[in-house]
């Protein structure tokens, strides 16, 4: 708990570079928000959204960015590894997944107030986007927000600690990268895409990050569903990640650190 | 100004040289930028795999528009996309030893780390563009408009960079500020800016002319009506608005350079 | 070489004035040797920065090897050459010989005086053995050396150094000040100097600037400096005596008793 408060306050120290970040998103919101609305203009029910929904999804997806860490990154591990550090934070007591993702989740609780709020007024006082209906749908979704962000890290974690194999990580940064940001539904509502790539994507890990919470908050799935789906990919890149963390520990007690 | 471009060609092919030497690394980036930059295409193709017609273009028009902003952007971000690292150039005290040197301040923040990769992304929006040349019927007596439209975007692109970088002169803490004038302009000129409210065509025609980039001129070279009833001549302006562009870079430029307070000790 | 007359320079900062230099004139004729010295925060750096054309000042005339740094710094870059202690001018991935490549190119240093001074410069700072080295792995004094050696390939009449040997040991220390002695006795190179290490002061300068809450303090030789203080002293009483003299005392009622500074004229 001292370490989420910890990643909140150290993250506040940069609240200048965060409102950078949600001006840009909210720019970037405006932008896809106008291409939805041509799109659904010619196809209005598309995906099963209205225009409404459309327009709002793509400035949930844009308040998503700051706090699920879309673009990757967000963890000092590769750079502790390449230094040497990381042993010190494997001596530690505490495992090391607990440590980063205690950091993690404070980091995220900052950027919400910080980089999601803003765009969200600004798509509610541009495009009028409505807030969500009912009782059961303002408590399932901050429990949706929740449930991205682990998704969220669990997997930045796994691709934090391939750096412990791979001496040159940007390859691996690039395809994750691709990953984010296309199969989360950030670039695109994934309800759009076709066939069966529409499928795969909505079934992938990433749909947990944005489209799902998304989904969520409009409405547009059954609640119990998207949470257990979350949830489901939550545990496995937690437990793989895990996995991989007492892989790493060996690896570095046979090197001698 | 042949002195600043020599100079510019000798810093830009140290960096080759020094990225030349690490050829895995290079290709991978290189592979790296095109695949990105193949996101941009994928949600186009997504699109049009549901509609045949966007903001009244249809694919191989909007390929065309995209084609030429996107050669546009990505040769401007290879030459000069750097100038965004400024606002890291003045917190670690590196601008300091550039303005020791006696070379053009933009040239050599321009050049440093000069990341020829990129040459991928140029590749890619070329190859765009071609395919929606190829696939559309443009009279011959208006293709001397491409060129034209190329150039003068990669000039208002440079300038925004610019711009954005002499905003960082203030502001050293926000370089996502001007990337959301850089970025944001090529994700605006993506597509055709049909799709966008009135008001904020007008705002990229007159304030921040992004609008001479791709869309009038390409109006001209598709033949198409305004939808807004803007004037014709519009469609020939793009190298005055280029020049007025740069103009207010340079000016906001050394006006940066004027403020800079330099840090620590 | 160097002119400057009242100069000035504020930063506002959270709103309020702050005058890091103020009314700031001195002279240093070609060939002189000067250390500038001064407390921390005084003034030194950002003095040093308007000379250099990198800060543009707010008040007052400056005129450095013939230019207005400010209006023609490519012009003033050409003709001197500048050394930061605690940054470096070389560039960071390639190796020594590379920068200094690069360095003649932008200096428009032609081949054959390159080669001369190159050589002259890789046998007097023992450069030979680390030209093929990436500066980011050179130690500390290994790349001070290649500092200086770059600062002076286009052979300017004045260079100016900030902080030149701060972090080196002795022997490298000892080495870098017998160069920079050599270099202002032999070939006439005006050198002007920032240092808390008053070895620098008393091994090298003739003249001694002293900066002071952004004003100047002292100007005068060395000899000088030792007079103000009665008795057998060494520099350091001198200059210890002076920066607290001009500190603000708490127990008179002006704010800051104005320091009337011994200035004397070398």
């Amino acid at each position: 708990m001292r370490l989420i408060r910890y990643g909140f306050r150290r993250h506040a120290t940069y609240w200048a570079a965060a409102l950078a970040g949600a001006f840009t998103n909210t720019v970037f919101g405006i932008l896809q928000a106008y291409v939805l609305i041509a799109l659904w203009s010619t196809r209005p029910g598309l995906g099963g959204y209205d225009l409404a929904d459309a327009v709002t999804f793509c400035f949930l997806a844009q308040a998503y960015i700051g706090p699920m860490q879309v673009f990757g990154g967000g963890l000092d591990l590769p750079e502790r590894v390449r230094s040497g550090d990381v042993a010190l934070d494997l001596a530690r007591p505490a495992s090391l997944q607990l440590w980063y993702l205690s950091e993690d989740l404070g980091r995220a609780a900052y950027l919400v107030i910080a980089r999601s709020v803003p765009p969200t007024l600004v798509g509610a006082l541009v495009f009028g986007i409505a807030p969500p209906a009912g009782p059961g749908t303002w408590a399932a979704f901050p429990v949706s927000v929740a449930l991205a962000v682990l998704v969220s890290f669990g997997w930045r974690y796994l691709v934090a600690l391939a750096s412990f194999w791979v001496l040159d990580d940007r390859g691996l940064a690039i395809v994750s990268l691709i990953m984010t940001t296309f199969f989360s539904g950030l670039m695109l509502p994934l309800v759009i895409f076709p066939g069966w790539l529409g499928e795969l994507a909505r079934a992938l890990p990433w749909a947990a990050m944005v489209q799902v919470p998304a989904d969520v908050y409009l409405g547009t799935t059954s609640i119990g569903g998207a949470l257990a789906f979350q949830a489901f990919w939550a545990l496995v890149l937690l437990g793989l990640g895990a996995f991989v963390t007492a892989a790493a520990r060996r690896k570095l007690v046979i090197q001698g650190g | 100004m042949s002195a600043v471009l020599r100079t510019y060609v000798l810093l830009v092919w140290t960096w080759t040289r020094a990225a030349a030497q690490y050829p895995v690394s290079f290709a991978l980036m290189a592979a790296g930028v095109v695949v990105t930059g193949g996101l941009d295409i994928a949600v186009i193709w997504v699109i049009f795999s549901n509609t045949t017609t966007l903001g009244g273009f249809t694919l191989d028009e909007v390929m065309f528009l995209h084609g030429t902003a996107f050669l546009s952007f990505t040769v401007a971000d290879l030459l000069f996309g750097n100038v965004d690292r400024i606002g890291r150039h003045i917190k670690a005290g590196t601008l300091d030893v550039m303005l020791i040197r006696p070379a053009s301040l933009f040239v050599q923040v321009a050049a440093d780390r000069f990341a020829p990769h990129r040459v991928g992304r140029v590749i890619q929006a070329a190859a765009v563009l071609s395919v929606g040349l190829a696939r559309l019927d443009v009279p011959a007596g208006r293709t001397w408009m491409i060129p034209v439209m190329v150039v003068s975007g990669i000039v208002i692109f440079t300038a925004l960079w610019a711009l954005g970088g002499a905003v960082q002169f203030l502001l050293t803490e926000a370089p996502e500020l001007a990337n959301s004038l850089t970025y944001g302009g090529a994700t605006l000129t993506q597509y055709p800016l049909s799709v966008y409210g009135d008001r904020l065509v007008i705002g990229v025609t007159f304030v921040v002319p992004l609008a001479f980039v791709n869309w009038q001129p390409g109006l001209y070279v598709l033949g198409r009506p305004d939808p807004l009833g803007l004037p014709y001549v519009l469609r020939f302006l793009s190298p005055a608005a280029a020049l007025v562009t740069a103009l207010a870079a340079a000016l906001a430029w050394r006006a940066g350079i004027r403020r800079y307070r330099s840090t620590g000790s | 070489m160097i002119e400057a007359e009242g100069l000035g320079r504020t930063f506002k900062v959270r709103g309020s004035l702050v005058h890091a230099v103020r009314d700031l004139s001195f002279t240093v004729e070609a060939g002189e040797f000067v250390g500038c010295l001064g407390p921390n925060g005084a003034g030194k750096s950002t003095t040093i920065k308007m000379l250099t054309g990198i800060l543009a000042p707010t008040t007052g005339r400056l005129r450095v090897a013939g230019f207005d740094p400010t209006r023609r710094r490519t012009a003033l870059a050409r003709r001197i050459g500048v050394v930061f202690g605690q940054r470096t001018t070389l560039w960071w991935d390639l190796p020594l010989k590379d920068s200094f490549e690069l360095v003649r190119l932008l200096y428009k240093v032609d081949r054959v005086t390159f080669r001369r001074r190159l050589d002259e410069l890789c046998e007097v700072l023992d450069l030979s053995h680390f030209l093929r080295t990436p500066v980011r792995q050179l130690s500390l004094g290994q790349r001070m050396r290649g500092e200086v050696a770059a600062a002076l390939l286009h052979d300017p009449p004045l260079l100016i150094l900030d902080e030149p040997t701060i972090g080196l040991d002795v022997v490298s220390k000892a080495g870098v000040r017998d160069f920079l002695g050599a270099l202002n006795a032999e070939r006439g190179t005006t050198v002007l100097l920032t240092t808390h290490d008053l070895g620098d002061v008393e091994r090298l300068c003739r003249r001694v600037v002293l900066i002071d809450h952004g004003r100047l303090a002292f100007d005068g030789t060395v000899t000088q400096l030792r007079a103000l203080v009665p008795g057998e002293v060494t520099i350091e009483d001198a200059v210890a005596r002076l920066y607290l003299s001009s500190r603000p005392d708490p127990r008179t009622r002006h704010p800051r008793p104005a320091p009337d500074p011994p200035s004397v004229t070398a």
